[in-house]
């Protein structure tokens, strides 16, 4: 019973702080949100004896990428978003984009029920299969990661490459000028 | 079902000591940084409140308490007091899953023995780099949430500084990980028992000295003090992010910073000092009266306080860099040793392993 | 779940104790603002401006820098703790995972991000003599 307890809390927080981060027009806010809402996630993860996901997610999503975030907001020197901007001229608010936007989304449901169909062992809890012990534990990720999914391993390194040189280029632009 | 309620009530008093001992250390550290301090300056240090101003920590944070709180003229209302909560509460939290002793059943309190340290996770390590990563929030969001040009200097340079360092820790740390083969601090400091050759004690600082002194400098870096002390260097930034806070909200900032400190000494402690294991170096007839005797927990304070002189050692003999060196030589100095040494490391593992 | 629990009180104490240190000098504190007190400190000087001007791109850069090597990190970890079973192919593959992210470290190097100050400065000028 109070794992369901703490499930329902967790989950709550993690809705509530995702509103709320569309909600604000603070952007420094949205940016403290965002972070609770990944703190909450994490503690799913937990539950779901996958503590080595849990820790990636703060420590990439809430630690580096929230941190780029915050520079962004800060370099970008938007205090408040103006409600005056966001009118007919705004450029999210064109026919086309959120023709796009929402085409975007319905992907997204399609392939999440789609993933859902897939997954065969949904029906059996974690806990109670043969190899329960091992499968959240980041010795086994790390021996799984290795051996079968060796290729998305080395493509991650060519992804990392690619990003590294666009946000040079992308930035110097500005600086050279 | 008495036996469980017992346990249950030793384990949250383990909990609150820790925490009780955490706000201690931080107290204690202020007034021995400033003993020390006076000591290698030749003078006293503060000698008025209680013999010899052992009490002086308590002054300070009673006359914190009745100071004024104040928030300059545009600064965000509630970020400029989430900023020092955060810090506090991610410094506390990252001690969480540093053991600071064997496992004792209190001189046959308990019939199963219980561990001691606030939390036994089989991610332990990762755990205390997530919550030292949360940590650069509450400077950043001082430095922000000011709204002083100072603060906001501050806060940046010290997120940029913490986040260049936290990448050579994390990899250094990573070297030691794969000796244990284990994330959970207790079982890293178990694989630590006993001696090599029969004289050495078994830390893994002998086989990872490049690994120590990577982590220890960046350690350095990631509390913000002296040599890398810019997010405050007075001379530039007058108090760098913490310029505009008074009374305990100000308070609040150097704690987390000492408690820091604290977390950093343990994880040291654990990962290349052999933790509770070993007084010495080399093996001492001590030893084996120490492990009998369930006295690890001295051993361990005893080391952590080594280190923690030795922070305070270096803020007061070196003088402070320069912010471009500092992050010139993170990135190009530290971050690519650290990796050199963990493949430098991995290869040797498996050559022995192999042989 | 195993410890998890020591981790949340652990948080909890430390909200706790910032709350209550924060209300208790709340209360006993005095408080007479002055227009003087709340100004943001400048050296005695009035304040100029805004504090939260732009400021230099160099920060988001290696912010962005710091998150891929962090990503880079969240994969040695695993890799760490089950190298004795991986044995050499693992050593070879984060060797070339770390070959390849080499290439980014250097071309990165070489483009003055990880340069500050006085040295970012004369890059800069060199360049733009080599330019002309």
């Amino acid at each position: 019973m109070p794992e369901t307890l703490v499930f329902y809390v967790l989950s709550g927080l993690a809705i509530l702080a995702s509103a709320l981060v569309i909600g604000q027009r603070n952007p420094m806010y949205s940016v403290m949100l965002l972070i609770a809402s990944f703190g909450a996630l994490a503690g799913l993860y937990i539950q779901l004896d996958a503590p080595f996901v849990a820790v990636a997610q703060i420590i990439i999503y809430a630690g580096a990428i929230m941190v780029l975030f915050l520079f962004v907001v800060m370099l970008l020197n938007a205090p408040q978003e103006d409600a005056a901007d966001w009118d007919r001229t705004h450029p999210l608010r064109q026919p086309g984009i959120a023709r796009f936007g929402a085409l975007l989304g319905l992907l997204l449901v399609v392939q999440l029920g789609w993933a859902l169909m897939r997954a065969s062992e949904l029906d059996v809890p974690v806990a109670g299969r043969v190899d329960a012990e091992t499968i959240g534990s980041v010795r086994q990720v790390g021996r799984v990661l290795f051996t079968d999914y060796m290729f998305a391993f080395e493509a991650t390194s060519i992804l990392i490459l690619v990003a590294m040189v666009g946000a040079v280029v992308l930035a110097r632009r500005e600086t050279d000028q | 079902m008495d036996s469980i309620d017992l346990r249950l009530l030793v384990q949250l008093g383990v909990i609150g000591l820790t925490f009780f001992m955490l706000i201690n250390a931080s107290a204690l550290l202020v007034l021995a940084e400033r003993k020390f301090m006076g000591f290698m300056q030749q003078r006293y240090g503060p000698y008025l409140v209680g013999p010899h101003g052992v009490l002086q920590p308590l002054a300070d944070i009673l006359k914190l308490l009745f100071k004024e709180e104040l928030r300059p003229k545009g600064a965000d209302k509630w970020l400029f007091t989430l900023a020092p909560i955060l810090s506090v509460t991610a410094a506390f939290a990252a001690f969480a899953t540093v053991p600071w002793g064997a496992e004792t059943t209190l001189f046959g309190l308990l019939d199963e023995p219980i561990k001691l340290g606030v939390a036994d996770v089989n991610v332990g390590v990762l755990v205390v780099f997530a919550i030292t990563s949360m940590g650069v929030y509450g400077i950043v969001l001082a430095g922000w949430s000011s709204n002083s040009k100072y603060s906001l200097m501050g806060g940046l340079r010290a997120s940029a500084q913490m986040i260049s360092y936290e990448l050579s820790y994390a990899t250094a740390l990573a070297a030691v990980i794969m000796l244990a083969g284990s994330l959970s601090l207790r079982e890293v400091v178990d694989a630590q028992q006993g001696t090599w050759l029969g004289f050495l004690s078994r830390w893994y600082l002998f086989v990872q000295p490049v690994g120590f002194i990577i982590y220890i400098i960046a350690g350095v870096a990631e509390t913000n003090r002296a040599p890398f002390d810019f997010p405050e260097a007075e001379q530039e930034l007058v108090a760098g992010y913490n310029t505009e806070y008074s009374s305990v909200r100000f308070a609040l900032f150097p704690q987390a910073e000492y408690i820091n400190m604290v977390t950093m000494s343990g994880v040291a402690t654990s990962l290349y000092l052999g933790g509770w294991h070993g007084l010495l170096p080399f093996y001492t007839p001590l030893d084996p009266l120490i492990e009998a005797n369930g006295l690890g927990w001295l051993v361990f304070l005893a080391k952590v306080g080594g280190i923690l002189f030795t922070y305070i050692w270096v803020r007061w003999t070196v003088p402070r860099y320069r912010y471009d060196q500092l992050m010139q030589f993170g990135w190009k100095w530290l971050f690519p040793a650290s990796v050199i040494n963990l493949i430098v490391t991995a290869a040797l593992m498996l050559y022995v392993l192999n042989a | 779940m195993d410890g998890w629990p020591g981790v949340v009180i652990m948080i909890a104490l430390g909200v706790g104790f910032a709350a209550v240190m924060i209300g208790l000098s709340v209360l006993l504190g005095p408080k007479n603002p002055t227009p003087e007190k709340l100004a943001p400190y400048e050296c005695g000087m009035p304040a100029v401006g805004d504090a939260r001007e732009r400021h230099s791109v160099k920060f988001y850069l290696v912010a962005m820098i710091f998150l891929l090597f962090d990503i880079e990190i969240a994969f040695l970890y695993p890799w760490a703790v089950a190298l004795r079973d991986l044995g050499w192919p693992g050593f070879v593959q984060v060797v070339t995972f770390f070959l390849i992210l080499a290439v980014g470290y250097v071309y990165v190097w070489r483009k003055g991000v990880l340069d500050w100050g006085p040295v970012a400065r004369a890059t800069r000028a060199a360049a733009r003599r080599e330019a002309a």
